[in-house]
């Protein structure tokens, strides 16, 4: 029987000829990334250690990878004492993959490892964050797990007890129209699917839009396919990913590509004409509550977030960038931009998009994840009402039970902060005054 | 025989659970304190030490979706919780086991606040309601970490080559 692509990576991870779902198996591990929540995975992995009469030593520091990115700079001396536990324990094992605070290299976690070379297809990588399911763009099995759970990994080099997921093949065909993203599809997908549509199952991406879409776009669509409660989002690695990996990572080494067979069972096949496509938003408090922005347009806003480990890259800066270009954020709004990596930060700054986005009254932040979890920077007041290009929604997820949040594209996050409220991109024009130079750019993604 | 101190509906995200304003907190004997912070009345009863151990939350299902954060676990494991669900979500529940919290799947499972609710290996019945609920065993593979003891305790035996192979 053929395999999918996630059975391939786990039968090879695990030395097998071939696995079936529900399999109990044990991968190797390629990568095992944690950021600031290190500090437990130590805690915990010393507890490992107590007793065993063996020195806790990590299986191998070169595929350990610690990123700081959730309170970057520290906002408290409790977090400031967790980053130096990391570092002294960094040190202590040689931990090589390791992004401290700094603005030459480092971000998020989730840019970082991929812009980085770090993850390739048919890998395993394994993430004390649920959104490591992002690195399934480059065609490796990425998966969130528990700091406990880490530790176990750090002290084995193996994830433990790990069953094969049933796969859902989401085929995409059709081109998306102008201001429609990658977002917009993955916001679409979920809502079809549910929070918990995908929940112990992986997301398989095909079809021509994928095929033609950015790296860039696929980390979107990966990144949030944890939010119908997939275990894995994948895209099978193709000429995209080995284009994106020569050329903008560097990697000089053989990659291999590892393609679903012909023959693979898929538990669920679902549909998506992405031509049909309209922006989506994810309406508060649940990722999976999404309407066409029509819906919610003319909702009234109190902060814009643009940015974040979902679409903080360059091709998102640039779409926001170009829509604010000339204008002013609202009077009354607060725009927040928070680059994926320094990376993107000088990319993003050398392609005057952060001149265009702070001259039109954005904050420039730093990368960092603080803002969409809400434990760093950009809280909500009571009653107030977010708009964000990140990928949570749940109820206080920005710091307050008694806001709300909304989650869309770049490019409606970029339009909304013009006007005040939620709008489409593509009917900016109508909200302006006369003397307002016509919007001409439309923004492709192929 | 245990007491409902709290009915959820579903998809209770880990943002619930454990807000992530408090997330740098990270050590177990620490993040009891925050548990279900937000849900104000609730959490003062924890604090106050008005919950007994033992005591069962009931939730819909997906419970325990988003967020990896362990806390959202250990934070009800440090009250002796027993959550009983109709579903949960994997990172969640993989957290639970790991760490020794009592998790129960229960697909049909019905109960108010305050029903008095026996759990048991093969099904939920709620004294209160009279009512029987069949109860899905764990995954093979989370049962084999239950029986160790928790996470620790099973990586440990496998670093010492106690523990065979699944």
């Amino acid at each position: 029987m053929g395999m999918t692509v996630v059975q391939k990576i786990l039968a090879r991870a695990a030395g097998r000829a071939s696995v079936e779902v529900g399999d109990v198996v044990e991968p190797a591990v390629d990568l095992a990334m944690s950021h600031e929540n290190a500090a437990l995975v130590i805690n915990q992995f010393f507890e490992v250690y107590k007793g065993a009469g063996l020195e806790p030593r990590v299986w191998d520091p070169s595929r350990i990878a610690i990123i700081f990115d959730h309170r970057v700079p520290a906002e408290s001396s409790k977090t400031a004492n967790n980053q130096k536990k990391v570092r002294e324990f960094v040190a202590q094992q040689g931990i090589a993959k390791f992004r401290d605070i700094r603005g030459d290299e480092g971000g998020i976690c989730h840019q970082v490892l991929p812009e980085s070379g770090w993850v390739r297809p048919g890998r395993v990588v394994v993430g004390t964050d649920s959104h490591t399911t992002t690195h399934g763009a480059l065609g490796a099995f990425g998966f969130g797990i528990g700091a406990t759970e880490m530790a176990s990994v750090w002290a084995l080099g193996v994830a433990l007890n790990v069953e094969v997921p049933a796969t859902i093949q989401v085929l995409v065909n059709g081109r998306l129209a102008g201001f429609v993203s990658p977002k917009d599809l993955v916001l679409h997908l979920i809502g079809r699917l549910t929070a918990q549509g995908a929940n112990f199952k992986a997301i398989e991406y095909h079809g021509d839009t994928i095929r033609l879409m950015s790296t860039s776009g696929r980390l979107v669509l990966c990144n949030m396919a944890v939010e119908a409660g997939a275990t894995s989002g994948i895209v099978p690695a193709d000429s995209e990913t080995l284009r994106y990996l020569r050329e903008e990572t560097g990697v000089r080494d053989e990659i291999e590509v590892v393609a679903p067979d012909p023959d693979a069972v898929y538990g669920q096949v679902v549909e998506i004409d992405a031509s049909s496509l309209e922006p989506q938003v994810a309406c508060p408090h649940a990722v999976d509550n999404v309407k066409p922005v029509a819906a919610v347009a003319g909702t009234r806003i109190d902060q814009v977030v643009i940015g974040s480990c979902t679409n903080g890259r360059l091709e998102d800066l640039a779409v926001a960038a170009r829509i604010l270009r000339g204008k002013k954020v609202a009077r009354g709004v607060r725009v927040l931009v928070f680059p994926a990596s320094w990376r993107v930060y000088r990319d993003a700054m050398n392609g005057g998009h952060l001149a265009a986005l702070s001259d039109a009254g954005a904050l420039i932040m730093n990368p960092g994840c603080g803002c969409c979890l809400g434990v760093h920077q950009g809280a909500l007041g009571d009653g107030e009402v977010a708009l964000s290009s990140t990928n949570r929604n749940f109820k206080g997820r920005m710091g307050n039970p008694k806001a709300e949040v909304y989650l869309c594209s770049p490019a409606v996050a970029a339009a909304s902060a013009v006007t005040g409220v939620i709008t489409d991109p593509r009917t900016l024009l109508n909200h302006q005054d006369t003397k307002t130079p016509r919007l001409a750019v439309v923004v492709t993604w192929w | 025989m245990a007491k409902v101190v709290l009915t959820l509906g579903d998809d209770v995200s880990t943002d619930d659970i454990y807000p992530g304003r408090f997330m740098a907190t990270v050590l177990p004997s620490e993040t009891p304190q925050y548990a279900f912070a937000d849900h104000t009345a609730f959490n003062a009863r924890l604090k106050a030490g008005q919950i007994p151990p033992g005591s069962v939350m009931v939730a819909g299902q997906n419970f325990g979706c988003g967020s990896s954060r362990e806390q959202a676990a250990s934070t009800l494991q440090g009250h002796e919780l027993v959550v009983v669900a109709r579903s949960f979500a994997r990172i969640f529940l993989q957290n639970a086991i790991n760490l020794g919290l009592k998790v129960v799947v229960a697909p049909g499972v019905e109960a108010a606040e305050g029903d008095e609710l026996e759990v048991a290996a093969a099904a939920v019945v709620n004294h209160t309601s009279g009512k029987t609920f069949a109860v899905t065993p764990l995954p093979r593979a989370r049962q084999a970490i239950i029986d160790a003891g928790g996470l620790i305790a099973y990586t440990r035996r496998r670093l010492m080559k106690e523990e065979p192979h699944l």
